[in-house]
Protein backbone atom coordinates (compact mmCIF):
# COMPACT_ATOMS: atom_id res chain seq x y z
CA UNK A 1 0.00 0.00 0.00
CA UNK A 2 1.76 3.05 -0.99
CA UNK A 3 1.75 6.49 1.36
CA UNK A 4 -0.15 9.31 1.22
CA UNK A 5 3.18 10.74 1.28
CA UNK A 6 3.99 8.52 -2.39
CA UNK A 7 0.97 10.12 -3.90
CA UNK A 8 2.15 13.41 -2.63
CA UNK A 9 4.99 13.03 -4.51
CA UNK A 10 3.78 11.62 -7.75
CA UNK A 11 1.12 14.60 -8.10
CA UNK A 12 3.98 17.07 -7.07
CA UNK A 13 5.79 14.95 -9.72
CA UNK A 14 3.23 15.51 -12.27
CA UNK A 15 2.09 18.90 -11.64
CA UNK A 16 6.03 19.76 -11.62
CA UNK A 17 6.31 18.35 -15.12
CA UNK A 18 2.86 19.94 -16.51
CA UNK A 19 4.71 23.69 -15.13
CA UNK A 20 8.25 22.86 -17.37
CA UNK A 21 6.46 21.89 -20.31
CA UNK A 22 4.38 25.30 -20.12
CA UNK A 23 7.14 27.32 -19.35
CA UNK A 24 9.22 25.86 -22.52
CA UNK A 25 5.84 26.06 -24.51
CA UNK A 26 6.30 29.63 -23.36
CA UNK A 27 9.97 29.68 -23.29
CA UNK A 28 9.65 28.62 -27.41
CA UNK A 29 7.16 31.02 -28.47
CA UNK A 30 8.67 34.45 -26.51
CA UNK A 31 12.30 32.98 -28.51
CA UNK A 32 10.90 32.49 -31.51
CA UNK A 33 9.17 36.03 -30.85
CA UNK A 34 12.22 37.62 -30.14
CA UNK A 35 13.75 36.33 -33.73
CA UNK A 36 10.87 37.56 -35.21
CA UNK A 37 11.18 40.60 -33.92
CA UNK A 38 14.88 41.01 -34.29
CA UNK A 39 14.78 39.43 -38.22
CA UNK A 40 12.19 42.47 -38.65
CA UNK A 41 14.09 45.20 -37.23
CA UNK A 42 16.11 44.68 -40.72
CA UNK A 43 12.81 45.23 -42.90
CA UNK A 44 11.79 47.97 -40.60
CA UNK A 45 15.32 49.71 -41.50
CA UNK A 46 15.24 48.91 -45.18
CA UNK A 47 11.75 49.75 -46.16
CA UNK A 48 10.05 51.96 -42.93
CA UNK A 49 12.22 53.83 -41.03
CA UNK A 50 12.42 57.08 -43.72
CA UNK A 51 9.24 57.60 -43.68
CA UNK A 52 7.99 56.62 -39.32
CA UNK A 53 11.69 57.40 -38.49
CA UNK A 54 14.24 55.57 -36.18
CA UNK A 55 12.35 56.02 -32.79
CA UNK A 56 8.88 55.72 -34.86
CA UNK A 57 7.87 59.14 -34.51
CA UNK A 58 6.97 59.64 -37.65
CA UNK A 59 7.14 63.46 -39.04
CA UNK A 60 4.16 65.79 -38.06
CA UNK A 61 1.53 65.75 -40.66
CA UNK A 62 3.50 63.47 -43.06
CA UNK A 63 4.28 60.27 -41.54
CA UNK A 64 2.37 58.84 -38.88
CA UNK A 65 4.25 57.40 -35.65
CA UNK A 66 4.09 54.20 -34.70
CA UNK A 67 5.26 54.38 -31.29
CA UNK A 68 2.30 54.23 -29.30
CA UNK A 69 -0.21 53.92 -32.50
CA UNK A 70 -3.28 52.93 -30.85
CA UNK A 71 -3.78 50.76 -34.17
CA UNK A 72 -0.34 49.03 -34.11
CA UNK A 73 -0.70 48.16 -30.45
CA UNK A 74 -4.60 47.13 -31.15
CA UNK A 75 -5.88 43.58 -31.31
CA UNK A 76 -7.16 43.73 -35.21
CA UNK A 77 -3.96 41.95 -36.43
CA UNK A 78 -5.28 41.77 -40.04
CA UNK A 79 -6.05 45.33 -40.79
CA UNK A 80 -1.96 45.75 -39.49
CA UNK A 81 -1.18 42.93 -42.01
CA UNK A 82 -3.59 44.54 -45.14
CA UNK A 83 -2.03 48.12 -44.18
CA UNK A 84 0.95 46.58 -45.39
CA UNK A 85 0.16 44.08 -48.19
CA UNK A 86 -2.27 47.21 -49.89
CA UNK A 87 -0.60 50.28 -48.74
CA UNK A 88 -2.26 53.32 -47.36
CA UNK A 89 -3.24 56.34 -48.40
CA UNK A 90 -6.80 56.42 -46.94
CA UNK A 91 -6.78 60.18 -45.10
CA UNK A 92 -8.35 58.96 -42.31
CA UNK A 93 -7.55 60.34 -38.83
CA UNK A 94 -4.85 58.52 -37.19
CA UNK A 95 -5.11 58.69 -33.50
CA UNK A 96 -6.91 62.93 -33.64
CA UNK A 97 -4.23 63.33 -36.51
CA UNK A 98 -4.07 63.53 -40.40
CA UNK A 99 -1.28 62.43 -42.86
CA UNK A 100 -0.70 63.38 -45.87
CA UNK A 101 2.05 61.35 -47.76
CA UNK A 102 1.75 58.07 -49.71
CA UNK A 103 2.32 55.05 -47.90
CA UNK A 104 3.15 52.22 -50.80
CA UNK A 105 1.97 48.51 -50.67
CA UNK A 106 5.19 45.92 -49.23
CA UNK A 107 3.02 43.24 -51.18
CA UNK A 108 6.71 42.05 -52.54
CA UNK A 109 7.64 41.64 -49.13
CA UNK A 110 7.17 37.42 -47.96
CA UNK A 111 4.83 36.27 -45.15
CA UNK A 112 7.79 35.54 -42.67
CA UNK A 113 8.90 39.25 -43.38
CA UNK A 114 5.61 41.12 -43.15
CA UNK A 115 5.22 39.06 -39.53
CA UNK A 116 8.62 40.01 -38.63
CA UNK A 117 8.59 43.22 -39.02
CA UNK A 118 4.88 43.79 -37.21
CA UNK A 119 6.01 41.52 -34.29
CA UNK A 120 9.05 44.53 -34.60
CA UNK A 121 6.78 47.58 -34.15
CA UNK A 122 4.64 46.04 -32.26
CA UNK A 123 7.30 45.24 -29.26
CA UNK A 124 9.54 48.75 -29.87
CA UNK A 125 9.76 52.09 -28.52
CA UNK A 126 7.22 52.31 -25.88
CA UNK A 127 5.00 49.50 -27.90
CA UNK A 128 4.82 46.04 -26.12
CA UNK A 129 2.27 43.56 -27.70
CA UNK A 130 3.45 40.12 -26.61
CA UNK A 131 0.62 38.09 -29.07
CA UNK A 132 2.69 37.70 -32.28
CA UNK A 133 1.89 38.49 -35.88
CA UNK A 134 2.26 34.87 -37.62
CA UNK A 135 2.90 34.15 -41.17
CA UNK A 136 -0.12 31.94 -41.16
CA UNK A 137 -2.02 34.83 -40.66
CA UNK A 138 -0.45 36.91 -43.17
CA UNK A 139 -0.51 33.90 -45.59
CA UNK A 140 -4.70 34.04 -44.79
CA UNK A 141 -5.14 38.05 -45.05
CA UNK A 142 -2.99 37.86 -48.56
CA UNK A 143 -4.94 35.38 -49.91
CA UNK A 144 -8.42 37.27 -48.79
CA UNK A 145 -7.14 40.36 -50.42
CA UNK A 146 -7.52 40.62 -54.36
CA UNK B 1 -0.84 88.07 -24.07
CA UNK B 2 -1.94 85.69 -27.02
CA UNK B 3 -5.68 85.44 -26.77
CA UNK B 4 -7.95 85.85 -29.57
CA UNK B 5 -9.53 89.14 -28.88
CA UNK B 6 -11.46 91.26 -31.07
CA UNK B 7 -10.96 94.36 -29.04
CA UNK B 8 -12.90 97.22 -30.31
CA UNK B 9 -11.29 99.57 -27.97
CA UNK B 10 -7.58 98.48 -28.66
CA UNK B 11 -8.60 98.37 -32.59
CA UNK B 12 -9.76 102.45 -31.53
CA UNK B 13 -6.22 102.62 -30.05
CA UNK B 14 -3.88 101.74 -33.03
CA UNK B 15 -6.73 103.41 -35.14
CA UNK B 16 -5.70 106.99 -33.34
CA UNK B 17 -1.58 106.27 -33.66
CA UNK B 18 -0.60 104.37 -36.04
CA UNK B 19 0.33 107.03 -38.81
CA UNK B 20 3.05 105.71 -38.99
CA UNK B 21 5.93 106.21 -42.15
CA UNK B 22 9.27 104.81 -42.15
CA UNK B 23 11.24 107.03 -40.16
CA UNK B 24 8.54 106.16 -37.43
CA UNK B 25 8.91 102.69 -37.95
CA UNK B 26 12.81 102.91 -37.57
CA UNK B 27 12.53 105.18 -34.26
CA UNK B 28 10.47 102.24 -32.99
CA UNK B 29 12.14 99.31 -33.82
CA UNK B 30 15.47 101.37 -32.06
CA UNK B 31 13.13 100.73 -29.20
CA UNK B 32 12.67 97.09 -29.20
CA UNK B 33 14.38 95.05 -26.57
CA UNK B 34 15.09 91.69 -27.94
CA UNK B 35 14.80 88.53 -25.61
CA UNK B 36 17.47 88.10 -23.37
CA UNK B 37 18.24 84.82 -24.98
CA UNK B 38 17.89 86.35 -28.86
CA UNK B 39 14.62 83.76 -28.29
CA UNK B 40 17.06 80.98 -28.31
CA UNK B 41 18.70 81.52 -31.77
CA UNK B 42 22.30 81.80 -32.97
CA UNK B 43 22.79 84.62 -35.33
CA UNK B 44 25.48 86.55 -36.85
CA UNK B 45 27.57 88.99 -34.60
CA UNK B 46 25.12 92.76 -34.34
CA UNK B 47 21.94 90.82 -34.76
CA UNK B 48 19.08 89.50 -32.23
CA UNK B 49 15.96 88.58 -31.98
CA UNK B 50 12.83 88.21 -30.42
CA UNK B 51 9.70 86.04 -29.53
CA UNK B 52 6.97 88.27 -31.28
CA UNK B 53 4.20 86.04 -30.09
CA UNK B 54 3.81 81.83 -29.15
CA UNK B 55 1.12 78.97 -29.81
CA UNK B 56 -0.82 81.07 -32.70
CA UNK B 57 -1.38 77.98 -34.36
CA UNK B 58 0.13 75.81 -37.99
CA UNK B 59 1.78 79.33 -38.56
CA UNK B 60 2.82 78.77 -42.67
CA UNK B 61 3.53 81.97 -44.48
CA UNK B 62 3.27 85.70 -43.27
CA UNK B 63 3.63 88.83 -44.13
CA UNK B 64 3.88 92.19 -42.39
CA UNK B 65 1.78 95.45 -44.08
CA UNK B 66 2.44 98.83 -43.46
CA UNK B 67 1.89 99.41 -39.90
CA UNK B 68 4.21 96.44 -38.62
CA UNK B 69 0.57 94.30 -38.29
CA UNK B 70 1.59 90.96 -39.30
CA UNK B 71 -0.99 88.61 -41.18
CA UNK B 72 -0.39 84.75 -40.63
CA UNK B 73 -1.53 82.02 -42.91
CA UNK B 74 -2.25 78.87 -41.06
CA UNK B 75 -2.57 75.96 -42.40
CA UNK B 76 -5.03 74.10 -40.10
CA UNK B 77 -7.26 76.51 -38.69
CA UNK B 78 -7.62 77.87 -35.07
CA UNK B 79 -11.55 78.08 -34.13
CA UNK B 80 -12.62 79.52 -37.91
CA UNK B 81 -9.86 81.40 -38.11
CA UNK B 82 -7.22 80.83 -40.94
CA UNK B 83 -6.09 84.25 -41.26
CA UNK B 84 -4.74 85.49 -38.22
CA UNK B 85 -4.16 89.47 -37.81
CA UNK B 86 -1.02 90.20 -34.77
CA UNK B 87 -1.19 93.69 -33.37
CA UNK B 88 1.77 95.35 -31.79
CA UNK B 89 -0.59 97.74 -29.36
CA UNK B 90 2.60 99.38 -27.11
CA UNK B 91 5.42 99.28 -29.49
CA UNK B 92 7.22 96.82 -27.76
CA UNK B 93 7.62 94.99 -30.88
CA UNK B 94 5.85 92.08 -29.61
CA UNK B 95 2.17 91.25 -30.16
CA UNK B 96 -0.59 92.15 -27.77
CA UNK B 97 -3.79 91.52 -29.80
CA UNK B 98 -4.80 88.46 -32.02
CA UNK B 99 -7.83 88.58 -34.37
CA UNK B 100 -8.65 87.02 -37.64
CA UNK B 101 -10.40 85.45 -40.49
CA UNK B 102 -10.48 83.96 -43.50
CA UNK B 103 -12.56 80.17 -42.93
CA UNK B 104 -9.36 77.93 -44.82
CA UNK B 105 -6.50 76.57 -44.26
CA UNK B 106 -3.49 77.54 -46.54
CA UNK B 107 -0.05 78.66 -46.86
CA UNK B 108 0.64 81.29 -48.81
CA UNK B 109 0.04 84.83 -47.74
CA UNK B 110 1.07 88.28 -49.70
CA UNK B 111 0.66 91.77 -49.92
CA UNK B 112 0.31 93.75 -52.81
CA UNK B 113 -0.44 96.79 -54.86
CA UNK B 114 -3.45 97.28 -52.08
CA UNK B 115 -4.91 94.28 -51.66
CA UNK B 116 -3.96 90.90 -49.11
CA UNK B 117 -3.76 87.59 -51.15
CA UNK B 118 -4.11 83.86 -49.40
CA UNK B 119 -4.17 80.42 -50.31
CA UNK B 120 -5.93 77.53 -49.61
CA UNK B 121 -4.99 74.26 -51.12
CA UNK B 122 -7.21 74.62 -54.10
CA UNK B 123 -8.30 78.32 -54.02
CA UNK B 124 -6.79 81.68 -53.86
CA UNK B 125 -8.53 84.54 -52.61
CA UNK B 126 -7.84 88.40 -52.17
CA UNK B 127 -9.06 91.15 -49.66
CA UNK B 128 -8.91 94.87 -50.55
CA UNK B 129 -6.49 96.65 -47.62
CA UNK B 130 -7.43 100.49 -46.79
CA UNK B 131 -5.28 103.14 -46.13
CA UNK B 132 -4.25 101.91 -42.85
CA UNK B 133 -3.27 98.81 -44.41
CA UNK B 134 -6.06 96.64 -42.87
CA UNK B 135 -8.46 94.63 -44.58
CA UNK B 136 -12.07 96.24 -44.33
CA UNK B 137 -14.40 93.09 -45.27
CA UNK B 138 -12.62 90.32 -44.35
CA UNK B 139 -15.76 87.90 -44.62
CA UNK B 140 -15.97 88.89 -48.67
CA UNK B 141 -13.01 87.95 -50.05
CA UNK B 142 -12.66 87.94 -54.04
CA UNK B 143 -12.39 84.74 -55.03
CA UNK B 144 -9.45 84.92 -57.92
CA UNK B 145 -8.21 81.37 -58.73
CA UNK B 146 -10.03 78.22 -58.17
CA UNK B 147 -9.85 74.51 -58.82
CA UNK B 148 -6.28 73.92 -58.36
CA UNK B 149 -5.38 70.04 -57.70
CA UNK B 150 -5.10 69.36 -54.46
CA UNK B 151 -4.41 65.28 -53.30
CA UNK B 152 -2.55 65.99 -50.34
CA UNK B 153 0.87 65.30 -51.54
CA UNK B 154 2.44 68.58 -51.81
CA UNK B 155 -0.41 70.43 -51.40
CA UNK B 156 -0.08 73.82 -50.45
CA UNK B 157 -0.39 77.07 -53.02
CA UNK B 158 2.02 79.39 -52.53
CA UNK B 159 2.19 82.44 -53.95
CA UNK B 160 4.21 85.58 -55.46
CA UNK B 161 3.31 88.87 -57.95
CA UNK B 162 5.36 90.68 -60.26
CA UNK B 163 4.99 94.13 -60.67
CA UNK B 164 3.22 93.13 -64.52
CA UNK B 165 -0.72 92.49 -62.42
CA UNK B 166 0.32 88.41 -62.23
CA UNK B 167 0.33 86.35 -59.55
CA UNK B 168 2.02 82.92 -59.82
CA UNK B 169 1.00 80.03 -58.36
CA UNK B 170 3.42 76.60 -57.16
CA UNK B 171 1.18 73.76 -58.12
CA UNK B 172 3.07 70.21 -56.07
CA UNK B 173 3.27 67.16 -57.86
CA UNK B 174 1.27 64.78 -55.94
CA UNK B 175 3.94 62.02 -56.39
CA UNK B 176 7.59 61.29 -55.45
CA UNK B 177 8.88 60.93 -58.66
CA UNK B 178 5.74 60.12 -61.06
CA UNK B 179 6.22 56.99 -60.59
CA UNK B 180 3.29 53.98 -61.71
CA UNK B 181 2.91 52.82 -58.07
CA UNK B 182 4.02 55.73 -56.13
CA UNK B 183 7.01 55.22 -53.59
CA UNK B 184 6.77 51.37 -53.80
CA UNK B 185 10.25 50.27 -54.40
CA UNK B 186 10.78 49.58 -58.05
CA UNK B 187 8.31 50.68 -59.96
CA UNK B 188 9.25 52.75 -62.73
CA UNK B 189 7.90 55.91 -64.13
CA UNK B 190 5.75 57.42 -65.88
CA UNK B 191 6.61 58.45 -69.78
CA UNK B 192 5.84 61.27 -70.12
CA UNK B 193 4.63 62.11 -66.71
CA UNK B 194 1.19 62.68 -66.87
CA UNK B 195 1.18 64.90 -63.26
CA UNK B 196 3.04 67.46 -65.47
CA UNK B 197 -0.02 68.96 -66.69
CA UNK B 198 -2.01 69.75 -64.18
CA UNK B 199 1.02 70.06 -61.61
CA UNK B 200 4.60 69.72 -61.13
CA UNK B 201 5.32 73.31 -61.86
CA UNK B 202 4.16 77.31 -61.69
CA UNK B 203 1.16 78.50 -63.11
CA UNK B 204 0.80 82.17 -63.57
CA UNK B 205 -2.89 84.27 -63.76
CA UNK B 206 -3.78 87.69 -63.32
CA UNK B 207 -4.23 89.03 -60.58
CA UNK B 208 -6.74 91.10 -60.81
CA UNK B 209 -8.99 88.62 -62.66
CA UNK B 210 -11.69 86.41 -60.84
CA UNK B 211 -12.66 82.59 -60.73
CA UNK B 212 -10.05 81.47 -62.85
CA UNK B 213 -8.68 78.07 -63.34
CA UNK B 214 -6.54 76.21 -65.74
CA UNK B 215 -7.84 77.03 -68.87
CA UNK B 216 -7.38 80.97 -67.77
CA UNK B 217 -3.73 80.71 -66.79
CA UNK B 218 -0.12 79.80 -68.22
CA UNK B 219 1.57 76.98 -67.03
CA UNK B 220 5.03 79.69 -66.52
CA UNK B 221 7.68 76.68 -65.62
CA UNK B 222 7.41 72.73 -65.56
CA UNK B 223 9.76 70.15 -64.11
CA UNK B 224 9.43 71.47 -60.65
CA UNK B 225 8.58 68.86 -58.08
CA UNK B 226 7.32 70.68 -55.12
CA UNK B 227 8.41 74.49 -54.62
CA UNK B 228 7.00 75.78 -51.14
CA UNK B 229 9.48 78.99 -51.09
CA UNK B 230 9.43 81.39 -53.95
CA UNK B 231 9.74 85.05 -55.01
CA UNK B 232 9.91 87.58 -57.46
CA UNK B 233 13.21 89.37 -57.72
CA UNK B 234 12.34 93.44 -58.20
CA UNK B 235 16.23 93.94 -59.10
CA UNK B 236 16.37 90.73 -61.51
CA UNK B 237 12.55 91.24 -62.75
CA UNK B 238 12.56 87.34 -62.22
CA UNK B 239 11.03 84.82 -61.03
CA UNK B 240 13.08 82.53 -58.15
CA UNK B 241 11.69 79.33 -56.53
CA UNK B 242 13.17 76.61 -54.29
CA UNK B 243 12.38 72.89 -54.61
CA UNK B 244 12.07 70.27 -52.73
CA UNK B 245 14.09 67.49 -54.00
CA UNK B 246 12.94 63.54 -54.22
CA UNK B 247 12.86 61.18 -51.72
CA UNK B 248 13.97 57.94 -50.86
CA UNK B 249 16.63 56.88 -53.20
CA UNK B 250 17.69 54.12 -51.48
CA UNK B 251 14.61 52.92 -50.28
CA UNK B 252 13.34 52.66 -54.01
CA UNK B 253 16.25 51.55 -55.29
CA UNK B 254 18.46 49.80 -53.09
CA UNK B 255 20.75 48.59 -55.79
CA UNK B 256 21.95 51.85 -57.08
CA UNK B 257 21.72 53.75 -53.79
CA UNK B 258 22.69 53.04 -50.08
CA UNK B 259 21.29 54.81 -46.61
CA UNK B 260 24.79 57.54 -46.58
CA UNK B 261 23.75 58.58 -50.60
CA UNK B 262 20.16 58.91 -50.18
CA UNK B 263 21.18 60.96 -47.31
CA UNK B 264 23.00 63.49 -49.33
CA UNK B 265 21.24 63.49 -52.84
CA UNK B 266 19.65 65.24 -54.28
CA UNK B 267 20.33 69.07 -53.53
CA UNK B 268 17.72 70.38 -52.64
CA UNK B 269 17.70 73.97 -55.37
CA UNK B 270 16.68 77.39 -55.80
CA UNK B 271 16.36 78.38 -59.55
CA UNK B 272 15.76 81.40 -61.16
CA UNK B 273 12.50 80.19 -63.70
CA UNK B 274 11.80 82.11 -66.73
CA UNK B 275 8.42 81.84 -68.76
CA UNK B 276 8.97 78.17 -70.69
CA UNK B 277 11.57 76.92 -68.65
CA UNK B 278 12.27 73.05 -67.12
CA UNK B 279 14.04 71.90 -64.26
CA UNK B 280 13.55 68.48 -65.43
CA UNK B 281 11.67 66.16 -62.65
CA UNK B 282 11.10 63.54 -62.44
CA UNK B 283 13.13 63.11 -65.20
CA UNK B 284 16.30 63.93 -63.58
CA UNK B 285 17.51 65.20 -60.38
CA UNK B 286 20.54 67.35 -59.09
CA UNK B 287 23.78 65.91 -57.93
CA UNK B 288 25.78 68.38 -55.69
CA UNK B 289 28.76 66.64 -56.25
CA UNK B 290 29.31 66.39 -59.34
CA UNK B 291 27.22 69.26 -60.17
CA UNK B 292 25.24 67.19 -62.88
CA UNK B 293 21.82 66.17 -63.54
CA UNK B 294 21.25 63.25 -62.91
CA UNK B 295 18.85 60.06 -64.56
CA UNK B 296 16.51 59.45 -62.36
CA UNK B 297 16.51 55.38 -61.18
CA UNK B 298 12.58 55.54 -62.12
CA UNK B 299 13.50 56.12 -65.75
CA UNK B 300 16.48 54.06 -66.09
CA UNK B 301 19.25 55.92 -64.03
CA UNK B 302 21.72 53.82 -62.11
CA UNK B 303 22.97 57.07 -60.07
CA UNK B 304 25.85 57.04 -62.79
CA UNK B 305 24.07 57.94 -65.84
CA UNK B 306 23.47 61.92 -66.50
CA UNK B 307 20.22 63.12 -67.63
CA UNK B 308 19.38 65.40 -70.40
CA UNK B 309 21.44 68.42 -70.02
CA UNK B 310 18.40 70.34 -71.92
CA UNK B 311 16.60 70.83 -68.49
CA UNK B 312 17.56 74.15 -66.43
CA UNK B 313 20.58 74.24 -64.13
CA UNK B 314 20.23 75.45 -60.43
CA UNK B 315 21.12 78.76 -59.30
CA UNK B 316 22.35 77.45 -56.10
CA UNK B 317 22.37 73.56 -54.45
CA UNK B 318 21.67 73.21 -50.87
CA UNK B 319 22.36 69.96 -48.89
CA UNK B 320 19.87 67.23 -49.81
CA UNK B 321 16.48 66.89 -48.06
CA UNK B 322 16.43 70.33 -45.83
CA UNK B 323 12.70 71.33 -47.21
CA UNK B 324 13.00 75.08 -48.19
CA UNK B 325 9.46 76.49 -47.41
CA UNK B 326 10.53 80.08 -47.89
CA UNK B 327 12.49 82.61 -49.81
CA UNK B 328 12.39 86.21 -49.11
CA UNK B 329 14.66 88.62 -51.54
CA UNK B 330 15.97 90.83 -48.96
CA UNK B 331 14.92 94.92 -49.67
CA UNK B 332 15.03 96.53 -46.38
CA UNK B 333 17.86 99.27 -45.06
CA UNK B 334 18.25 97.60 -41.49
CA UNK B 335 20.55 94.83 -42.16
CA UNK B 336 24.11 95.60 -43.44
CA UNK B 337 25.06 96.18 -47.09
CA UNK B 338 25.95 92.65 -47.55
CA UNK B 339 21.99 91.49 -47.37
CA UNK B 340 20.93 94.25 -49.27
CA UNK B 341 18.72 91.99 -52.28
CA UNK B 342 20.28 88.45 -51.14
CA UNK B 343 18.07 85.50 -49.98
CA UNK B 344 16.81 84.28 -46.93
CA UNK B 345 15.76 80.68 -47.04
CA UNK B 346 13.73 79.24 -44.11
CA UNK B 347 14.87 75.41 -44.22
CA UNK B 348 12.08 73.39 -42.78
CA UNK B 349 14.50 70.72 -41.54
CA UNK B 350 14.95 66.97 -43.01
CA UNK B 351 13.19 63.19 -42.29
CA UNK B 352 14.33 61.71 -45.56
CA UNK B 353 17.97 61.43 -44.19
CA UNK B 354 17.28 58.30 -41.60
CA UNK B 355 19.70 56.78 -40.07
CA UNK B 356 21.99 59.68 -40.29
CA UNK B 357 20.88 62.70 -38.33
CA UNK B 358 18.44 65.37 -39.91
CA UNK B 359 19.56 68.64 -41.15
CA UNK B 360 18.12 71.55 -41.68
CA UNK B 361 15.74 73.63 -39.42
CA UNK B 362 17.62 76.86 -40.11
CA UNK B 363 17.46 80.27 -41.92
CA UNK B 364 19.94 80.40 -44.37
CA UNK B 365 21.52 83.13 -46.26
CA UNK B 366 22.46 83.87 -49.95
CA UNK B 367 24.66 86.88 -50.84
CA UNK B 368 23.84 88.21 -54.49
CA UNK B 369 25.96 90.63 -56.45
CA UNK B 370 24.07 92.40 -59.68
CA UNK B 371 21.75 89.86 -59.46
CA UNK B 372 23.80 86.76 -59.06
CA UNK B 373 24.24 84.19 -56.75
CA UNK B 374 27.78 85.33 -55.21
CA UNK B 375 29.96 82.54 -54.01
CA UNK B 376 28.52 80.51 -51.18
CA UNK B 377 24.98 80.36 -48.84
CA UNK B 378 25.86 80.91 -45.47
CA UNK B 379 23.49 79.53 -42.11
CA UNK B 380 21.88 82.99 -40.97
CA UNK B 381 19.44 81.89 -38.18
CA UNK B 382 19.92 78.61 -36.00
CA UNK B 383 18.72 76.98 -33.18
CA UNK B 384 15.15 76.56 -34.05
CA UNK B 385 15.37 73.00 -33.13
CA UNK B 386 16.22 73.42 -29.57
CA UNK B 387 18.54 70.47 -29.61
CA UNK B 388 21.75 70.11 -31.80
CA UNK B 389 21.26 66.44 -32.75
CA UNK B 390 18.01 65.56 -34.62
CA UNK B 391 17.83 62.10 -34.63
CA UNK B 392 14.06 61.67 -35.55
CA UNK B 393 11.78 64.56 -36.87
CA UNK B 394 9.18 64.97 -33.85
CA UNK B 395 12.40 65.89 -31.68
CA UNK B 396 13.03 69.57 -33.47
CA UNK B 397 10.50 71.84 -30.97
CA UNK B 398 10.48 74.89 -33.97
CA UNK B 399 10.39 74.33 -37.47
CA UNK B 400 11.04 77.60 -39.65
CA UNK B 401 8.90 77.47 -42.26
CA UNK B 402 7.77 81.36 -43.37
CA UNK B 403 9.92 84.34 -44.17
CA UNK B 404 8.55 88.41 -44.26
CA UNK B 405 10.21 91.35 -44.21
CA UNK B 406 8.80 94.37 -41.81
CA UNK B 407 8.77 98.14 -42.84
CA UNK B 408 11.80 98.94 -40.54
CA UNK B 409 13.54 95.98 -42.33
CA UNK B 410 13.21 93.40 -39.45
CA UNK B 411 12.88 89.72 -40.60
CA UNK B 412 9.70 87.89 -39.12
CA UNK B 413 10.00 83.99 -39.31
CA UNK B 414 7.42 81.47 -38.65
CA UNK B 415 7.71 78.41 -37.28
CA UNK B 416 4.60 75.76 -38.07
CA UNK B 417 5.43 73.36 -35.29
CA UNK B 418 4.55 74.73 -31.81
CA UNK B 419 3.42 78.13 -33.79
CA UNK B 420 6.14 80.81 -32.95
CA UNK B 421 6.51 83.81 -34.55
CA UNK B 422 10.49 85.44 -34.51
CA UNK B 423 11.56 88.76 -35.61
CA UNK B 424 15.45 89.68 -36.52
CA UNK B 425 16.95 92.68 -35.95
CA UNK B 426 20.41 94.54 -36.35
CA UNK B 427 21.53 97.01 -33.75
CA UNK B 428 25.21 96.30 -34.11
CA UNK B 429 27.40 98.32 -36.01
C1 LIG C 1 6.63 56.64 -47.99
C2 LIG C 1 6.54 56.69 -46.56
C3 LIG C 1 6.17 55.41 -45.83
C4 LIG C 1 6.83 54.20 -45.81
C5 LIG C 1 8.10 53.83 -46.55
C6 LIG C 1 6.07 53.36 -44.91
N1 LIG C 1 4.99 54.02 -44.42
FE1 LIG C 1 3.61 53.32 -43.12
N2 LIG C 1 2.50 54.97 -43.37
C7 LIG C 1 2.86 56.08 -44.11
C8 LIG C 1 1.76 57.00 -44.16
C9 LIG C 1 1.76 58.35 -44.86
C10 LIG C 1 0.69 56.42 -43.45
C11 LIG C 1 -0.71 57.02 -43.25
C12 LIG C 1 -1.45 57.09 -44.57
C13 LIG C 1 -2.78 57.77 -44.51
O1 LIG C 1 -3.12 58.40 -43.49
O2 LIG C 1 -3.51 57.69 -45.49
C14 LIG C 1 1.20 55.15 -42.93
C15 LIG C 1 0.49 54.27 -42.11
C16 LIG C 1 1.03 53.16 -41.51
C17 LIG C 1 0.37 52.34 -40.52
C18 LIG C 1 -0.99 52.62 -39.88
C19 LIG C 1 -0.77 53.50 -38.68
C20 LIG C 1 -1.99 53.72 -37.83
O3 LIG C 1 -1.80 54.11 -36.67
O4 LIG C 1 -3.13 53.53 -38.31
C21 LIG C 1 1.22 51.32 -40.20
C22 LIG C 1 0.99 50.21 -39.19
C23 LIG C 1 2.40 51.49 -41.01
N3 LIG C 1 2.26 52.61 -41.79
C24 LIG C 1 3.51 50.66 -40.96
C25 LIG C 1 4.54 50.70 -41.90
C26 LIG C 1 5.56 49.69 -42.02
C27 LIG C 1 5.69 48.46 -41.12
C28 LIG C 1 6.35 50.06 -43.06
C29 LIG C 1 7.53 49.31 -43.64
C30 LIG C 1 7.25 47.99 -44.17
C31 LIG C 1 5.85 51.32 -43.56
N4 LIG C 1 4.75 51.67 -42.84
C32 LIG C 1 6.43 52.05 -44.60
C33 LIG C 1 4.08 56.27 -44.72
C34 LIG C 1 5.01 55.27 -44.96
Amino acid sequence: MRSIKQYACLGGFCLGMFFLLCSTTGMAQSASLKSSIEKGKTVYVQRCMVCHQQDGGGVPHLNPPLDGASAVKGKDKSKLISILLKGMSDRVEIDGEYYSNNMASHADLSDQQIADVLNYIRNNWSNKVPTPVTPAEVKSVRAKTK
Amino acid sequence: MLRFSVLLLAGCLLASQSQANDTLQHRKSAAIMPDADNAGLKLPTGFSALKVAENVGRARHLVVNSQGDVYVKLSGKVGDKGILVMRDLNNDGRTEEITGFGNYGGTGIAIHNGYLYASSDEEVFRYKLNAKGAVETPYQPEKIITGLINRRQHESKSITLDKNGNIYVNIGAYSNSCQVKDRQPGSLGMNPCPILDSAGGIWQFKSDVLNQTYGNGVRFATGLRNVVGLDWNNQTNSLYVTQHGRDQLNSLFPQFYDTTTNANLPAETMYEMKQGDNAGWPYVYYDPFQNKKMLAPEYGGDGKTEGSAAYKNPAMAFPAHMAPNALLFYTGSMFPEKYKNGAFIAFHGSWNRAPLPQEGYYVAFVPFENGKPTGKWEIFANGFAGVDVITSTRAAQHRPCGLAQGPDGSLYVSDDNKGTIYRILFNGN
